[in-house]
């Protein structure tokens, strides 16, 4: 039941960026107000889906790349809403909600199984790391996209040539302050879940760090993040960079995300791709 | 019931010199409407006057004799021989008439397609009318209508979605890029009239405040009196940009008064955020290098005139759709107008007849000398049946049981073989 629920999201979240694409495209409300419902619909159940399936598996289910890849999609979703309850901005659904899907969409090819947890994971650190580092991600994904506007829509500024894109992406300086306000919350979280992490590394492994290469991608992660940062507080960085730092940084979370799990060894490997 | 005409001139039918001599200014449209109600055959009335257009629109009971009145009124009114006037009006009657207005007040008619002042300033004619009481109940719904149309259309098309002057483009780029412009401040640097317009517009749209600078001094400060805004010494330009978030100028200066160089300074003391600079002078006063640099957006006139021309061909692009609305509105209003004309017109036939009825009742009766009840009852019921059953076939084809006719074409002709004079004055 869980699993099938879990893995229906995945239609609700295509029909939900369908109806955000349309909307864009033909700028009619109606296609943003039902897509914005899809996404409300799909990740109400998605969550129900979490909920069972931690009651079913006694631990947080967040193991496995079915159920992390799963996860992110249902993180990405909330935090999408709430960015757009915040800024009223609808056309970030045509970006943010196909993200959405995507990492939906893969998890669904995954094993869903439930397995038994590995004893390595047995920890109350779980939780904590993972879904605050989820959070981040889902943040910085916002960012991501939000980032990629920023650059279409400075091209059609900058360039003085008004085409479609013009009409229909927000201002610069609203895509700007997106970026900005996703940073100033993923960049603690992530900070966060490095650190609990590492406190969690020590607690099991005996050692705070111990660069494999989960560690070093995050890291590379955290210190692009910082420098966006500490380029925005001090030096006043902004628009054109901050929007290809936000893009930068969001790759990496991808390749920290998934890539590293295609390298062969490494502590993190709990959750190997599929085939 | 009667006729919708409308008799007018517009900028394409008729050159300034006429429109003007033909325009009725805001203090003489009451003297206009009391003698335009006056025409023997007009009973309703509306006057719209604007620069481009002039358009004055009746109910008269007859179309063409009420065109004739009106055009006749629009050359009297004003002093001029019709002559010298009837070829530059133009007249629409009816279906036509509604056609027009509706493009009008969408503003399909303009000479800037789009434009949104045409809808206020039918408003305003309306609100004359009604202040000046020449509006009616029929001419009343068809302003209204022509209202929800012109509404419509502005939104299910996008026909005045973008600026269509360089001045408001300017406002239109600066809210692309700077979003609100609640907090932002503006330097306004020289004084042409487009600057100047630009600037009124950023006020309306809610800026902070203007600087005004110019190399004779006196000229900003009374720029700054008319804005409320700050007068800025010409060589203190450069040291007060750091604060301007928009940069409108026009200077006669032969060459360029802000250098690449000026700007990356600035810049950097505002930290990267964004400027806008609007440069409306030829030859360019602002360096188009400086557009080069991030956060910083240069736009020189042509810019400005390629953003406008873009979205002008997006409109003529929407204005399909447009005319498709109001077509279908026209339709849905000319059932409403006919409903108008069959209903009177069925009131009076009815009436005619009962009038019949009665006086050759009471004439039979009279002759009878008898108020035996029950003759009585049986010529009143003779009487009766016998208009019922004459009347029966014109008013079922007037009501258009089941053929499908147009019962609007049966108006005029029931009207005549009936003679049926009073039709208008029914519905009082």
């Amino acid at each position: 039941m869980q699993t099938l629920l879990l893995k229906s999201t995945t239609i609700l979240y295509l029909v939900g960026a369908l109806l955000y694409l349309y909307f864009i495209v033909t700028l009619r409300e109606r296609g943003a107000r039902l897509g914005r419902m899809f996404l409300l619909i799909g990740g109400f159940l998605h969550l129900l889906g979490f909920c069972m399936r931690f009651v079913e598996a006694g631990h947080t289910p967040i193991t496995n790349l079915f159920e992390s890849l799963s996860f992110f999609a249902l993180v990405i979703v909330g935090v999408f809403l709430l960015t757009e309850i915040r800024y009223k901005l609808r056309v970030l659904g045509a970006f943010v909600a196909p993200l959405a899907f995507l990492f939906s969409l893969l998890s669904a090819f995954q094993q869903s199984e439930i397995q038994k947890l590995n004893p390595a994971l047995n920890s109350s650190w779980l939780p904590v790391h993972v879904i605050v580092l989820f959070i981040a991600y889902a943040f910085f994904a916002v960012a991501f996209a939000a980032g990629l506007m920023y650059l279409m829509q400075e091209r059609q500024v900058k360039g003085k040539r008004m085409g479609a894109i013009f009409q229909r992406l927000p201002s610069l300086d609203v895509l700007d302050e997106i970026n900005y306000r996703c940073l100033t919350i993923g960049f603690p979280m992530l900070t966060i879940g490095i650190i609990t992490g590492s406190l969690w590394a020590q607690n099991a492994w005996g050692t705070y760090w111990s660069w494999d290469p989960k560690e070093t991608a995050s890291l590379a992660t955290w210190l692009v993040y910082a420098a966006l940062l500490h380029g925005r507080l001090t030096v006043g960085w902004r628009g054109r960079k901050a929007a290809i730092l936000a893009i930068v940084g969001f790759l990496l979370v991808v390749f920290t995300f998934l890539g590293i799990n295609l390298l062969p060894a490494g502590k993190h490997t709990y959750a190997a791709l599929n085939g | 019931m009667g006729h919708i005409v409308i008799v007018g001139l517009n900028h394409r039918s008729a050159p300034v010199e006429i429109r003007e001599r033909l325009a009725f200014p805001a203090d003489t449209i009451g003297d206009a409407l009391r003698s335009l109600l006056s025409l023997p055959s007009v009973s309703e009335g509306v006057i719209i006057s604007t620069c481009n257009r002039v358009e004055v629109c009746v109910l008269a009971d007859e179309g063409y004799r009420g065109t004739g009145e009106v055009k006749a009124f629009l050359a009297d009114h004003h002093g001029l021989a019709l002559p010298d006037v009837e070829g530059h009006l133009y007249h629409h009657i009816d279906e036509d008439a509604v056609h027009h207005l509706f493009r009008v007040s969408s503003s399909l008619d303009s000479m800037v397609l789009g434009e949104p002042q045409i809808l206020g300033q039918v408003k305003d004619a309306y609100g004359y009318a009604g202040e000046f009481k020449s509006i009616g109940p029929v001419l009343d719904k068809f302003f209204s209508k022509a209202f929800s149309v012109a509404k419509r259309v502005r939104t299910e098309t996008k026909v005045a979605s973008s600026a269509v002057s360089i001045s408001y483009a300017g406002v239109e780029l600066a809210r692309k890029i700077f979003g609100d412009l609640k907090d932002k401040t503006v330097m306004l640097i020289g004084a042409g009239e487009m600057c100047e317009l630009a600037a009124r517009h950023l006020l309306n749209a809610g800026v902070k405040g203007i600087m005004v600078t110019n190399r004779t001094f006196e000229r900003a400060v009374k720029l700054a009196e008319e804005f409320e805004g700050t007068a800025i010494r010409f060589e203190e330009m450069v040291s007060h940009l750091k604060t301007a978030d928009i940069v409108i100028s026009s200077t006669g200066s032969p060459t360029f008064i802000l250098r690449r160089q000026d700007v990356e300074e600035v810049i950097r003391i505002r930290r990267n955020r964004p400027m806008f600079f609007v440069d409306m002078a030829v030859p360019r006063d602002i360096d188009p290098d400086i557009n080069d640099i991030d956060n910083v957006y240069v736009y020189d006139i042509d810019d400005l005139n390629n953003v406008i021309e873009t979205n002008l061909e997006e409109r003529h692009k929407e204005a399909g759709i447009a005319e498709d609305i109001v077509v279908s509105e026209v339709a849905s209003f000319r059932k409403w107008l006919d409903a108008q004309q069959v209903t009177p017109t069925i009131i009076s036939l009815r009436r005619k007849f009962d009038e019949i009825r009665a006086h050759e009742v009471a004439k039979a009766l009279s002759i009878l000398g008898t108020d035996d009840p029950k003759t009585c009852k049986v010529v009143e019921g003779l009487a009766s049946s016998i208009v019922n059953k004459v009347l029966h076939a014109p008013l079922m084809a007037l009501k258009n049981d089941g053929d499908g006719r147009d019962p609007m074409e049966l108006v005029p002709v029931v009207r005549e073989l009936f003679d049926l004079t009073d039709g208008g004055k029914d519905r009082e």
